[in-house]
């Protein structure tokens, strides 16, 4: 295996500068979030929107601005598009079409970033950056904050105080996302990436034929495309796009940027609840999880298997040089294992075994390492589905972190993870239902079928990524992938809410020698254990219809 | 509550509004002003290529196609990948619109066009990705006087095509082979399929406009070398439709014939393209690449073709 050795080392490279990055970076952000004094700055801010810093809400008036909040942000997004015309820097485009306003807008403040539109051919400099780039950060900040207000149900005893809204997303923006940002957007500019406010510039071109060379903010957008798991390119191409992803070393950066605040979650987790080797217990969740699917995915697109890789000799097609097929596919892992969605390269040209792992990665629910917060509450979901499980099986009331798992608790976090699948298996089964949907799928037979889940599953996991040879720009897909992606944000947010109020509420019991310890390997292997039990009843009659019958 | 739903409607007007001073004006802005200083300026601006007169001639960035106004190549210059970045109308390496062919691995039976139309005329054809990869292979192959062969493609028609076979069986799926069809080569192309027999039937041409969905595809694999000559890059679309890049063994493949068609020594040539080669940093990002956009911008200022050559 001569040809994966190289992606050895990218991904050997990658661990390394994560394991250097994260620890920092989450007592970073511990910090940040914890600290009692609010600063200057922020103080001005809090003036200017008109909230009282100090007042900490309860679970249902979090809920009630983050709703509020992702309203306003959906509402503001969709004026924008509609009216880009009339405004400055519409690069000379029309309004943008009504359905595809929707569906964007609904896409980018979700964090999830579906593209049903082509970038560089339909938003001009002012909707991305002032509308596209804006949810890009806010939506993250958002699922950095309700990740908070659940580790803080955890920590916190006999209140039904969980922290202010405001002050958790002002914080996260302005001290984390935008810095890290910053120095993102700056070293991918040293690679090559383009930041300017351009139109085009007409190229005479080599031969004579011209080119029109397109501009536009680009390296600003991509650094929080990234780092805040959101996805959506300025270009139709994306990540593959050269001025968005220059060299084989941005590429590196890239993936770095997209792991750096999901992999980080866990030591935030480990400080707040006081106890580090909790955070370290999920983490080894994630990772493990990461690590299998990662290497499954890079092992299936450098074999190969199917008729044109074959005839081909290798899965270039929809890869672009400077990437080659190994660093790609470790690029497409990252994309579908965060709620991310960015891509290097085209996933409708995977191989079946490679298309359906990547399909799978989203269906876990993307907790290994998972979307900014969302992974982290999602892991925390499925911790407590564990001990439940682990409860069962020696007759005991459950436990975790010195709250007692009631029946509220297992409710909710079961109704968070049945969630999810239910929209997406509703969603595609009336769409296939009917039938004039059918003329948006490329492909015939099973390619056709994933194309379709791939959809319904990235956009209700939020994720973002496509099986690009589904025509999604049609009225029907762009409203249901719009209320799919709506759904599968907010309503596994407010059920993550409402259990962190529950557990809020609850005082501490003490941990007995008959407690679970939920520190220890055997935790760590019946969270994955769990985790990949429940997927898989889930999803394995539609897989089969899809990737499993054409790799078959 | 009612109040309390409105007023933090009104907080998050105002959080949006002054969220989006600072991210979505000062953060763009404030990025763009540090990619003014020199070393990030000219990447900021899109790493474009002035020739002498200070016209812009293109970006090192982003791929051109090096092919005449009827999209054949144009031999004295080195030829990039396949791109699918092309409008309805369009030449391809169109950076307005980017895109791949995200055509899947087993995308390989093509839909026939109207013989009266052609493949460019008949909007309802559709080629297979399997058949665009044997097609680009063959031309690859005659253009650089090499093997353009590979498994799962024939010859066929003056060209080549996907060797897939519609197979039909006496129940569906299953039982006796009643009939076989090869799928992508049209009785108005072709006078025999690439394989007369196939498990002790005769193969058929497809007729154009006969529905062959209930049949059975079977690609076969024929006895080309599993490591085909041609490079799989030289025949498979890339991801952004704009690669600059082709892989030193294409760039390789194509320097005799440059360097003839340009009269000069084929080492010469060569050494040109390891100058324009990027290699893997740290010794293990990525593949490398030979741009071939700046590699042909320096044959042109080395050694122009003289008008004798052409």
């Amino acid at each position: 295996m001569a040809a994966g050795l190289p992606t050895l080392g990218f991904v050997a490279i990658l661990i390394a500068a994560l394991v250097l990055a994260c620890r920092p970076l989450g007592d970073h952000i511990h910090r940040v979030t914890t600290r009692e004094r609010h600063l200057a700055v922020e103080r001005g801010l809090y003036r200017l929107i008109g909230v009282r810093p100090d007042t900490e809400q309860t679970w249902a008036g979090y809920a009630r601005s983050v709703l509020a909040f992702s309203a306003v942000g959906v509402v503001a997004l969709f004026g924008l598009q509609r009216l880009q015309h009339l405004l400055p820097g519409d690069k000379g485009f029309d309004a943008v079409d009504p359905a595809v306003a929707w569906n964007t807008a609904v896409s980018f403040v979700t964090n999830t970033n579906w593209q049903s539109y082509s970038g560089e051919s339909t938003m001009g400099h002012l909707v991305q950056t002032a509308g596209l780039a804006v949810q890009n950060f806010l939506s993250a900040a958002v699922g950095i904050a309700v990740a908070l207000v659940l580790v803080r149900g955890f920590a916190r005893r006999t209140t039904d105080r969980l922290g202010n809204f405001w002050v958790d997303v002002t914080r996260v923006t302005l001290w984390v996302l935008l810095p890290l940002s910053v120095i993102g957007a700056i070293v991918l500019i040293a690679g090559g990436a383009v930041q300017n406010l351009t139109d085009t510039v007409t190229a005479a071109g080599v031969t004579g034929d011209p080119q029109q060379i397109t501009g536009g903010a680009v390296a600003s957008q991509e650094a929080i495309k990234n780092l805040g798991t959101n996805g959506g390119g300025y270009h139709n191409v994306n990540s593959a796009h050269p001025f968005e992803n220059p060299t084989n070393w941005t590429n590196l950066v890239q993936v770095l940027l997209i792991l750096m605040i999901p992999f980080s979650m866990p030591r935030v987790f480990g400080r707040m609840v006081g106890n580090p080797a909790q955070g370290r217990a999920i983490l080894a969740v994630m990772a493990g999880l990461a690590l299998l699917s990662t290497t499954a995915v890079v092992l299936l697109e450098l074999a190969g298997p199917g008729t044109v890789p074959t005839a081909l000799g290798s899965s270039m097609e929809g890869r672009d040089v400077r990437f080659g097929v190994g660093d790609s596919a470790v690029f497409a892992a990252a994309t579908t294992l965060t709620s991310t969605g960015s891509v290097n390269s085209f996933h409708d040209s995977y191989s079946a075994g490679g298309g359906g792992m990547l399909i799978l990665n989203m269906a876990v629910g993307e907790v290994a390492p998972g979307g900014v917060g969302s992974g982290l509450y999602g892991m925390l979901v499925l911790a407590v589905i564990t001990v439940f499980v682990a409860g069962l099986m020696v007759g005991r009331t459950p436990e975790y972190l010195g709250k007692k798992i009631g029946a509220r608790q297992i409710k909710l976090a079961s109704l968070y993870f049945l969630t999810t699948p239910a929209i997406l298996l509703l969603a595609l089964a009336t769409t296939i239902a009917v039938p004039g949907n059918h003329a948006a799928i490329q492909e015939s037979g099973p390619h056709g079928w994933s194309e379709l889940l791939y959809a319904f599953t990235s956009a209700s996991n939020n994720n973002g990524s496509a099986f690009a040879g589904l025509g999604a720009d049609t009225p029907w897909l762009n409203t249901v992938l719009g209320i799919c992606m709506l759904l599968g944000r907010f309503l596994p947010m407010i059920l993550v809410l409402a259990l962190a109020g529950s557990l809020a509420t609850a005082r501490s019991v003490p941990a007995t020698s008959g407690t679970f310890p939920t520190t220890t390997p055997l935790f760590v292997g019946m969270v994955g254990a769990v985790t990949i039990v429940l997927v898989a009843l889930t999803f394995l009659p539609v897989l089969a219809l899809g990737p499993l019958a054409e790799a078959l | 509550m009612k109040r309390g739903a409105f007023s933090s409607h009104l907080a998050a007007l105002r959080a949006l509004l002054a969220m989006t001073v600072v991210l979505g004006v000062a953060y763009p802005l404030g990025v763009t002003l540090v990619a003014q200083l020199p070393g990030l300026r000219d990447n900021a601006a899109g790493s474009l290529i002035t020739d002498a007169d200070g016209e812009v001639v293109g970006s090192e960035l982003i791929g051109q196609s090096f092919t005449d106004a009827a999209g054949e190549p144009i031999v004295t210059y080195f030829q990039s990948r396949p791109s699918m970045a092309a409008d309805d109308t369009g030449a391809p390496y169109d950076p307005t619109a980017t895109a791949a062919s995200n055509l899947g691995p087993e995308h390989v039976v093509d839909t026939l066009p109207d013989p009266e139309l052609g493949w460019e005329g008949d909007e309802n054809a559709s080629m297979s990705l399997l058949t665009r990869v044997c097609s680009r292979s063959f031309e690859v192959g005659r253009l650089e006087n090499v093997d353009g062969s590979r498994p799962y493609c024939a010859e066929s028609g003056g060209s080549a095509v996907g060797a897939v076979l519609g197979v039909y069986h006496s129940e569906g799926v299953r039982g006796t082979v009643t009939r076989v069809v090869s799928l992508n080569e049209s009785c108005d192309t072709v006078t025999e399929p690439f394989i007369t027999e196939y498990r002790g039937v005769t193969v058929e041409c497809a007729v154009y406009g006969e529905d062959h969905s209930g049949a059975v595809p079977v690609p076969v694999a024929g006895d080309a070398p599993a490591d085909p000559v041609v490079p799989a890059d030289a025949v498979a679309a890339s991801a952004s439709g704009l690669d600059p890049h082709i892989s030193v063994e294409y760039a390789r493949l194509q320097a005799p014939r440059v360097a003839a068609e340009r009269g000069v020594p084929e080492g010469v040539v060569n050494a040109l393209i390891d100058a324009h080669t990027t290699g893997r940093s740290l010794w293990v990002l990525g593949d490398p690449g030979v741009n071939v956009v700046t590699l042909n911008l320096a044959l042109d200022r080395d050694h122009p073709v003289t008008s004798a050559g052409r």
